[in-house]
């Protein structure tokens, strides 16, 4: 399973980290990060490639919802044929 | 995947309001049909409970995994008129009732197929179900009824376009908002998965799944990044925008396919609004360069995004069906509700523009004492629209009973207000009268 995760909000110190963190708890690995700051607002974007039979999709997309909350982040995580779909002939 | 693309991707989701309007399962019923009308509505009731109990679950999943509003869950049946004639029933009320509790067991917005096909003429069970109408909307609040009155091969028949203005004037007697629930139509289609419309076709397999998709937001955000530039550009850009957001509704409906085991059907290329702002097609016209919709230069407009619409749809999916253009609904886009409001949109405006998009004179509330005769030639006239050009064209207006031009109705909830629209008061009751059928036309010598 491939996804698209990104995470939008007011910059604080160990973003990068507890994301990370969460994702190596979920056993999904990660296979391209991007981060940067626009507007004082942080926007990371991450792939992550997982084996469905150690995670399910839902249980990644509530630890990653549980996390924003904790965080005060928006956490977003969405299949990647979606954007396959929208951006490549 | 450059960043800037999941940044596109995620904005036209989370600001632009692109969505799935609708996904859609059409079942057909024929094998419910019994000569015993209660036998054959156990038989309605238990096909569509268990052909489409996953449909609500399956949407939710997807719309949580890729993180795209679906908005609507809806089911199409095979037209009643046909599955219930072969009935001993007087009326066929009870097979709306069979379908409103089978589609709130399943969770579903929308059940559409409370249809008959009249175009050349009727059936006994055709004759029966349009006089159940204006009781089955008023006992059911899911159910969706549709008439076909005219076709480009076979012409319009004029009894059934004076009998259904008569109808709309007793469902409007009852309560006018169960007139939102009955579309009239012209070159009906089998797959259209949009409501009222929506019934399921016979000649369509067992199971269906077709998806309706829409994005007006998405368009007019496009639009706004070229202005002034020559119209090949906005043309070329709706055509690109139209792409992306087919290739969604593409991807979804063949997830929803594959996971709930029934083949995908079409996706229907439809920019459909809504109340919400920024979700307009009238704001999609005016960023094109109209002072307002309706402003002359309206249909021109409109008939090049339609187009650009399709051109750009239908590379992006496999299968293009349904209704395929621009709606205009009037009550249900907030441009449109201000442009009437104001008095810079009437209703013949409205009917020109019917001529180059989707799907005719939609969602339009009129004043409560309009005669039925006058609503049959506004049926009439679309009907001609449709069926001279080869192209589908309906008729869902509202009389608001007991209201003037000038005051607005309101639908309660979701639905929003419509200002109700002068109609031409010269009476067309003598033309209506005449019964009959307009003939077929010639598609030679095209002018």
């Amino acid at each position: 399973m491939k996804a698209i995760i990104t995470v939008v909000g007011q910059d604080q110190v160990g973003i990068v980290a507890a994301v990370s963190k969460t994702l190596s708890d979920l056993k999904i690995n990660i296979t391209d990060i991007s981060q940067t700051l626009m507007h004082g607002s942080f926007t990371m974007m991450l792939m992550g490639e997982w084996d469905e039979k150690n995670t399910a999709f839902a249980a990644a997309q509530d630890a990653l919802n549980d996390l924003g909350e904790h965080l005060h982040l928006d956490i977003r995580i969405q299949r990647q044929e979606l954007f396959d779909a929208i951006q490549k002939l | 995947m450059e960043t800037r693309q999941i940044q596109e991707t995620i904005q036209m989701i989370s600001e632009e309001r692109l969505d799935i309007r609708t996904i859609t399962m059409g079942i057909s019923l024929f094998d419910c049909i019994d000569s015993d009308g209660a036998k054959a509505r156990q038989k309605i009731y238990d096909k569509l409970t268990t052909s489409a109990k996953d449909l609500v679950k399956v949407a939710n999943q997807i719309q949580s995994e890729y993180g795209i509003p679906i908005i609507n869950k809806r089911i199409s049946v095979t037209p009643i008129s046909m599955i219930a004639a072969a009935s001993d029933d007087s009326d066929y009320v009870a097979y709306a009732q069979t379908m409103e509790k089978a589609a709130e067991e399943l969770g579903v917005d929308l059940i559409g197929g409370f249809t008959a096909l009249v175009q050349k003429g009727y059936q006994s069970g055709d004759r029966k179900l349009i006089a159940s109408i204006p009781e089955a909307l008023d006992v059911t609040s899911r159910v969706c009824s549709s008439v076909n009155v005219g076709s480009t091969r076979s012409g319009i028949n004029m009894d059934a376009v004076a009998q259904m203005g008569r109808v709309v004037k007793d469902i409007a007697a009852i309560d006018p908002v169960n007139c939102m629930s009955l579309v009239v139509f012209a070159n009906a289609v089998e797959d259209n998965p949009f409501m009222a419309g929506a019934f399921h076709g016979v000649g369509e397999a067992d199971r269906v799944i077709n998806v309706g998709i829409s994005g007006p937001g998405v368009v007019k955000r496009a639009l706004e990044k070229v202005k002034g530039q020559p119209i090949d550009t906005v043309s070329e850009t709706i055509k690109k925008t139209a792409f992306k957001v087919t290739r969604m509704g593409q991807l979804v409906g063949n997830v929803a396919a594959q996971r709930l085991n029934v083949p995908f059907g079409i996706v229907d290329l439809s920019l459909a609004p809504t109340p919400n702002e920024g979700d307009s097609v009238a704001e999609i016209l005016e960023e094109i360069g109209l002072e307002s919709v309706g402003a002359p230069g309206t249909t021109a407009a409109l008939a090049l995004l339609n187009d650009a619409v399709k051109k750009g749809g239908v590379m992006a999916c496999e299968h293009v069906g349904g209704l395929s253009g621009a709606f205009i609904p009037v009550s249900e886009d907030a441009e449109m509700i201000r442009a009437v409001s104001a008095g810079r949109l009437n209703i013949e405006k409205l009917e020109a523009m019917t001529a180059v998009c989707s799907v005719g004179l939609d969602m339009i509330a009129i004043p409560g004492d309009t005669p039925a005769e006058t609503i049959s030639g506004m049926i009439a006239d679309e009907a001609a629209i449709g069926v001279i050009n080869n192209k589908t064209t309906a008729v869902r207006v509202i009389p608001a009973v007991g209201q003037k031009v000038g005051e607005s109705i309101d639908f309660g909830g979701l639905f929003g207000t419509a200002p109700i629209m002068p109609v031409n008061t010269n009476s067309p009751k003598k033309f209506v009268d005449r019964g009959g059928r307009i003939p077929s036309p010639i598609h030679s010598f095209k002018n």
